[in-house]
Formats: C-alpha cells, structure tokens, sequence
C-alpha cells in the first residue's frame, strides 16, 4: 500500500478533534464502575458531574475539556506499507495545525523560551509524534492523545538504587501519588515506567498512562506489580479531584522495561479523568476511527 | 446564590462545604495573564473590586460583533484549568484588585488560605475537565483586555447560574485540600503496608 498523504492529513485533522470530543469507550465503562463502587457522597456528586459532562459535549458538540493539551501523534507503520517519511511527518503537522484553525480550538502551544504562541497547536518538535511498526500488513495506524497539562505537570522520574529492589518503585509511585492529589483532576490513571534509560523509563510511564482501561502489562511481573499498586493508590482517599472519597485512579498500569545492572529507573505519568484518544486505521480503501 | 461585587462581608459568611453559584460578571485569568499584571508592571482597565474570577483559557470563535457579541468573540468551550500553579498570585490579586472570590479546580495552598483569611475571600472549586457542562453556564463573552496575551486574555464572561461550586477553602482558615492531603498522607503508611513495604523513606518532597 502506498500511503496518500492527504489522507494523512485529514486523518490527523480528524482524529484531533474526535478525541477532544468524544471519551473512548473503556474511559467511559470505568467511569460507570467507580460510581457504583464510590462509598463518598461527595465524591459520587462529582463523579456524576463528569459522567453527565460526557453526554452534554456529546449532545452539544462540544470538547469535554477545554485544555486542548500536548498533540500526540503515534504512527505505526505495518509492513507492506510505503510511505515518505519526512512526508507522514509534515502531513501530520499540517492536519494538526488546520484542526486548530478550522475548529476554533484553543492553541494551548507556546515556545518555551520566548512563550510566544503560534496559535496553530505547533511549535518546534510539537505535535510529539512518535513512529513505530505493527505487524499489520497495509495498514498504517494512527493514535491521537490530546495530552492534558494538568496531569502531564506531574511527571516524575527516579533513579533508584538496585539495592533499593522493587520496594523503591512501589514507594515512589505512593509518594507520587500522594503528591499530586487534586492536581492532576482525579480519578486518574497512573502510569508507571519500571527500568530502560532514564528517556525510555519516561515513555513507558506515558505509554501505561495513556494504555487502555482493562489491558494488563504484557509482563507477567509488571501485570502483578499494577494489580497490587491499583489497590494501593486507592486506600490514600485522595478521591476525584482530590476532595476525598475511593476514586482516586481508575487504575495503576505498568509498563516494564529491561535495565543495566546498575540502574533501577522508575517513572510516574499520569493520566486525567478526561483521558481523550482516538485512532485511525489507514487502508488502500479508506479511513476507519475507533478509540 | 451570588452576584458580583461581593462585600467582604459575604465573602466572610462563607463556610467550607458550602454550595453557591455565580450570577452576572466572571473574570477569566490564567498563568501569562498574571504573570503580566503583577511581575511585567501592566495593569488592566477593568475594575475588580468585589469581583469573581476563574482560572481558566478557554476556546473561543471569532465572529462579528453584535449584542450578543459584543467584542467579537463566541465562547467555544470554556473550562477550568489547575490553581495551584497561580499560588502565589492569590495575595496581590485581592491586596491590589479586591478580588473576592477564585474559582478553579484542584485546590491552592498555605498562602493563598491566609490570604483569604486576612483579607476575606474564598476559593470556589469546580469540577475540573467538565468544561462541556460548564460551558453552557457561560451566556456571553462581554469584553476582553490584554488580547495580546491570547488565549490567556483576561477575559469578562458574563455567566448564568454558573454551579454549582464547592466552597472548598474559607476566610476562616479552612481548607477541603489540606484536610484531604493531611488524611491521605496519614494513610501512607497503611498503603505501604498493603504493598508489603516496611520503613520506607518519603521520596518525593
């Protein structure tokens, strides 16, 4: 298959504004669980304010939230699939900036240094986009995550000791925990990276926070370690929006990579209640989205 | 039910727990807004005296003027983003603007409590990432000052019934977030228990 790349485009356009406005499916299931589950009363009223948020924007037409986030791109390319390469990127770029243009959204994007905002969700390396192969044949995929900052400010990174052992990650994720309460707009999911390079630790913790709800780890010891740590974060009362109740992560997932044997890097990033993503399946005979 | 400006004396009459909406004149303000105001030396024609304002940037359209319009902007989703890192701002806002009442999400800290203490004001919390439903409480965007700073103008909504809101922190030194804070942090140790961790030391802050 040889990727159009004006089908790239509208696709990234497209898939921008879908997940600003429309929960996936596995969000939306986890949101009904913890209001069964809720013993707060409190805490149930505001998690009955987000479920009933979801149906106004669905009703209306409107984005869930108005942070409009970091634009995150991940594109995995199956095999027999051709495509220019610098190409894919500035189609992407282009559907971005025309989502923003087109659909009045806030560009929440700055330059760091000069903080001087283009209005067009771009800046140097934003959209983040990040290339990756499926096994798929004809296939290329394309994941949106309209990265709230809320939670993405709390961000953490840890170069334990190896004498530390897994005690050290299961503590730092607490503390973390504990540190971020209501900041990060609770109920969360919190992503945890365990080992790789300091960079890889930080991707793995995104890619756990960003993992669809009711997947495990594909590690046998990290699919334990987010059972444990799932029960434990929820025993802290933080509750949604860190005004007390049960409901303070629809889970804890883990993602696990190998390490050098002087290192025990772990990584927390979270995820907020409104945890927005769509995909795009490319095929030679068109454009499908789901979450 | 409250309609700004607000005396200090209502502002006091709030307690935490309290449920109250917002009627007429909502400020928006956000990080570049204040930065802007109180460390660049730039002030801004509006009087907020008594005033309510909410963190918050928010999506807008723009169209003609009209009434309905009247500087050129429809609001497109208007929500509420996290006050804690607007903190040290709560002081001068109220000292130098008189404002009363901070709406926002997430809760602001020890200094920002003895600002409302001292100088009568509350913190208003609304449920953040529900911009949608808070969106549709929002009729108008009446003005704007210091656009250059778009989206984080220092916006004047006009709203209706804009609520409920929790009155999360108080002019009596009440705090939900503290409160909330110093029982999960009391808990950590049970959690770590959960976990089969013993004696561990605090590894953030």
């Amino acid at each position: 298959m040889k990727v159009e790349l004006e089908r790239v485009e509208e696709a990234a356009k497209e898939l921008y504004v879908r997940a600003l406005k429309r929960l996936p499916p596995d969000i939306q299931a986890g949101f009904e669980r913890l209001a069964r589950s809720e013993t707060d009363e409190g805490a149930r009223r505001v998690l009955g304010t987000m479920i009933a948020n979801i149906r106004v924007a669905e009703q209306t037409d409107t984005l869930l939230c108005q942070d409009t986030g970091i634009p995150i791109y991940h594109v995995r390319i199956g095999r027999g699939v051709e495509v220019d390469g610098p190409g894919l990127r500035e189609a992407i770029r282009r559907g971005c900036a025309r989502a923003t243009r087109e659909y009045a959204l806030r560009s929440s994007i700055v330059h760091p240094i000069t903080r001087v905002n283009e209005q067009t969700s771009c800046g140097p390396g934003v959209p983040v986009i990040d290339f990756d192969f499926s096994e798929a044949e004809e296939v290329l995929e394309i994941e949106m995550i309209p990265k709230g900052s809320g939670s993405e400010n709390n961000s953490w990174l840890r170069m334990a000791l190896p004498a530390d052992g897994v005690d050290a990650i299961r503590t730092f994720v607490i503390d973390c925990v504990l540190e971020a309460g209501g900041k990060t707009c609770p109920p969360t999911v919190v992503g945890v990276g365990v080992g790789g390079s300091a960079d890889l630790c930080l991707r793995l913790a995104k890619r756990a926070a960003t993992r669809a709800l009711g997947t495990r780890s594909a590690d046998a010891e990290g699919a334990r370690l987010e059972e444990e740590l799932t029960r434990a974060v929820n025993l802290l009362g933080i509750g949604p929006q860190g005004l007390g109740g049960d409901s303070t992560a629809f889970a804890v997932h883990v993602e696990v990579a190998a390490t050098h044997i002087t290192m025990n890097p772990v990584a927390v990033n979270m995820q907020c209640h409104s945890a927005r993503r769509a995909r795009a399946t490319i095929r030679a005979d068109g454009i499908e989205y789901g979450a | 039910m409250f309609a700004p400006p607000v005396s200090e004396e209502e502002a006091r009459r709030l307690r935490t727990g309290d449920t109250v909406s917002l009627e007429g004149t909502l400020y928006g303000i956000r990080d570049a807004t204040l930065i802007h105001l109180f460390d660049r030396g730039r002030g801004t024609r509006f009087d907020l005296a008594g005033s309510a304002v909410i963190h918050t940037a928010p999506n807008v359209r723009r169209v003609k003027k009209s009434a309905r319009h009247p500087v050129g902007y429809a609001p497109v989703c208007v929500g509420t983003t996290t006050s804690e890192r607007m903190e040290r701002f709560t002081r001068p806002l109220m000292a130098r603007y008189g404002v009363r009442l901070i709406v926002g999400k997430g809760g602001l800290r020890e200094d920002s409590a003895a600002a409302f203490q001292e100088l009568g004001g509350a913190y208003l919390a609304i449920v953040g990432g529900a911009a949608a439903l808070e969106t549709t409480w929002v009729e108008a965007i009446e003005d704007v000052d210091l656009d250059d700073l778009h989206p984080e103008s220092l916006w004047k909504f006009r709203v209706k019934g804009f609520g409920p809101l929790l009155v999360a922190m108080d002019s009596h030194g009440a705090s939900l977030y503290a409160e909330v804070q110093a029982r999960a942090r009391a808990r950590r140790a049970a959690a770590l228990q959960a976990l089969g961790v013993r004696g561990a030391p605090r590894t953030v802050r």
